[in-house]
């Protein structure tokens, strides 16, 4: 419902002499044109160097030697390919297969290679998620491959790989209004859009108002230094039963905000649970009743 | 081929130009060289004493001499306001001013944190020289500063380290007045706008005021602050009898407040479309997909900048209630 047309192509072309210049230490603007010059037809291919953070040790740390099928037909991530706002880059990720009790989505993890927290989050879903779908905003200030990777309730795991190029120059990964945010601190907004029957998965959204500091924005040029303080652990349940939970971490944008399904079954109470670094809780309940159109409640 | 014209500026541009092709880098950074201490030609008076040195729109980094930098001839002393987007813009800002005054620097005002305005400072540390800024620009730099040093080491003929990003000594939360000889300068804070530093200088001798960013003219503006922010700072400026502005881009003198309507109609449109957009139960990603730039002026850099702004106003509007 949320996917985006894929912007992606996966052809893959024999470029990797050329990339390997499109390293951090090579110049991004070079980069660029080299990739502008090289690849005008088949668009942008996967390469060995693009892969290095990911097979020389992050692939291990995360999941050890577990076989992971890379693949589209699980799950599919959808990115742009160059990201406009290095603060804010949505992330959408399809599910191919529904969640019933016999085969499901159980996790989902979104790695974004380079970023200083490569583990970006890790979402789990149940049978009574209906669509293991998820959209989000990241954080990504350099040129860098993105991970969704699912884990079925039978313990596969499939990935779907993207690269994204995060431009800008003034955009800082830091949200424009620090202030703002600070001000709405916790505050959270659930909405749901009930006009399918309850049976069915119905889209929801959830939206908190934070910061989301990783501690690592203020830098050596001062002494200024703001802690770390981000949203760590959410939480979604419906009549006491989770449709939706999530670790995160600081690469996920200022003021996280997640649109997911779930699937009501009858009128009740859907309630967000959020846990930050300082162990500061929110949560917020919502009433879901047959055929509101959408309802919406806050602090 | 070579021949002896090749030491002529024409060829070595050409030279630069040949290279820029065979190695695909990029032709705007190529011109960096340091210029003899003459540029009178580059500014302009825009009233008795002020002085711009206008900028040409492109993105930053990639371009050069992005941003209108200024300044303002007192009696005792002269204040720059914005420097330019590195040192070498900043040396020839400061040539400018030795062409037409022999007083010295005393002041120089950053309007707000973007490098295209502000990485020019280091040319103007030394003593007597006082740099003032928005009471929110320190924390907005220090998140920005090592973003700054990479996206310039990224351009080989950019030389930039930490020493060269200056903070300001002198903060203002709300208005400060500095004398500089025969006029003062009125420095205003301003809410989030264009970014949440957003800083603005008036002359009480010619009534003409540098907005910074706070007006963007043929450059699409860029928010990096708050769409509602701005577009109330712009709607309370356009009540306030200026004689003539000086905008952060575009034509170095405008008037006022003709000059607030063009970004004031974009940052509207671009409102009502997004809100619409969200009410409507659309996210970012499609809002991004979707939203075109506002028909009307000939705005510059679109395809750089809309998508950025319509994500912008997006995260900011749906807490909107």
């Amino acid at each position: 419902m949320w996917a985006r047309h894929l912007r992606n192509s996966n052809g893959r072309t024999d470029n990797t002499v050329y990339q390997s210049r499109c390293n951090a230490s090579a110049g991004l603007l070079r980069c660029v044109i080299l990739s502008l010059v090289l690849l005008p037809v088949t668009g942008r291919a996967a390469t060995v160097e693009e892969d290095m953070l990911w097979t020389g040790g992050l692939r291990e740390a995360l999941f050890g030697d577990r076989p992971i099928i890379q693949s589209d037909d699980i799950i599919v991530l959808d990115v742009p390919t160059r990201a406009k706002d290095a603060a804010i880059v949505p992330v959408s990720i399809t599910a191919k297969i529904p969640q019933t009790d016999e085969r499901f989505i159980k996790s989902i993890y979104l790695v974004i290679d380079k970023n200083p927290g490569p583990l970006t989050g890790k979402f789990q879903f149940t049978p009574r998620s209906g669509r293991a779908d998820l959209a989000f905003r990241v954080r990504i200030d350099s040129y860098t491959p993105v991970r969704a990777i699912a884990e079925t309730n039978g313990g596969q795991l499939y990935m779907s790989r993207r690269f994204v190029k995060a431009s800008g120059g003034c955009s800082a990964p830091a949200g424009a209004d620090l202030d703002a945010a600070m001000a709405r601190l916790g505050r959270i907004k659930l909405k749901v859009n009930a006009d399918v029957p309850l049976d069915q998965p119905i889209p929801a959204q959830l939206m908190i108002s934070h910061p989301n500091l990783n501690g690592l924005q203020m830098n050596q040029l001062t002494r200024m230094y703001a802690p770390a303080h981000f949203v760590r652990h959410v939480k979604v349940s419906y009549e006491g039963e989770e449709v939706l939970s999530a670790e995160i971490g600081f690469g996920i944008s200022e003021n996280p905000n997640f649109r997911f399904f779930f699937v009501p079954g009858t009128e009740g109470e859907l309630t967000a649970e959020v846990t930050d670094t300082k162990n500061l809780e929110f949560s917020q309940t919502l009433r879901v009743s047959a055929n509101s159109t959408q309802s919406l409640a806050e602090d | 081929m070579p021949t002896k014209r090749q030491t002529s500026s024409a060829a070595r541009v050409s030279i630069l130009l040949l290279s820029c092709t065979l190695f695909a880098l990029s032709c705007a950074v190529a011109t960096s060289e340091q210029e003899p201490c003459s540029p009178s030609a580059e500014i302009v008076q825009v009233a008795d004493g002020i002085y711009v040195r206008q900028g040409q729109a492109a993105v930053v980094f990639e371009g050069e001499r992005i941003a209108n930098t200024g300044f303002v001839v007192g009696d005792r002393c002269v204040a720059v306001v914005d420097t330019g987007g590195s040192m070498a813009e900043g040396q020839a800002l400061d040539c400018a001013i030795r062409t037409v005054s022999d007083r010295s620097v005393c002041y120089v005002i950053n309007t707000h944190v973007h490098p295209d305005h502000l990485l020019g400072n280091a040319a103007f540390v030394r003593p007597g020289v006082e740099f003032v800024a928005h009471a929110k620009l320190p924390r907005a730099l220090a998140l920005r500063g090592d973003l700054y040093l990479e996206r310039a080491s990224a351009h080989e003929q950019r030389e930039l380290n930490a020493s060269q990003i200056v903070f300001p000594e002198r903060t203002v939360a709300t208005m400060v007045e500095l004398d500089i000889g025969g006029r003062v300068l009125t420095i205003r804070a301003h809410r989030s706008a264009h970014t949440d530093h957003d800083l603005s200088v008036m002359d009480s001798r010619t009534n003409t005021a540098f907005l910074g960013d706070l007006v963007f003219l043929e450059h699409l503006p860029v928010i990096d602050g708050s769409i509602n922010g701005w577009i109330g700072e712009l709607e309370q400026l356009s009540e306030v009898s200026i004689s003539y502005v000086v905008p952060g881009h575009g034509p170095p003198r405008t008037d006022w407040p003709a000059a607030a309507q063009p970004a004031l109609a974009y940052l509207t449109a671009l409102r009502e479309s997004v809100r619409a957009w969200i009410a409507s139960g659309g996210d970012l990603a499609s809002a991004q997909d979707t939203i075109d730039a506002p028909q009307g002026a000939a705005w510059q850099l679109v395809e750089r900048y809309h998508e950025r702004n319509v994500g912008a106003a997006f995260a900011e509007l749906e807490w909107e209630d």
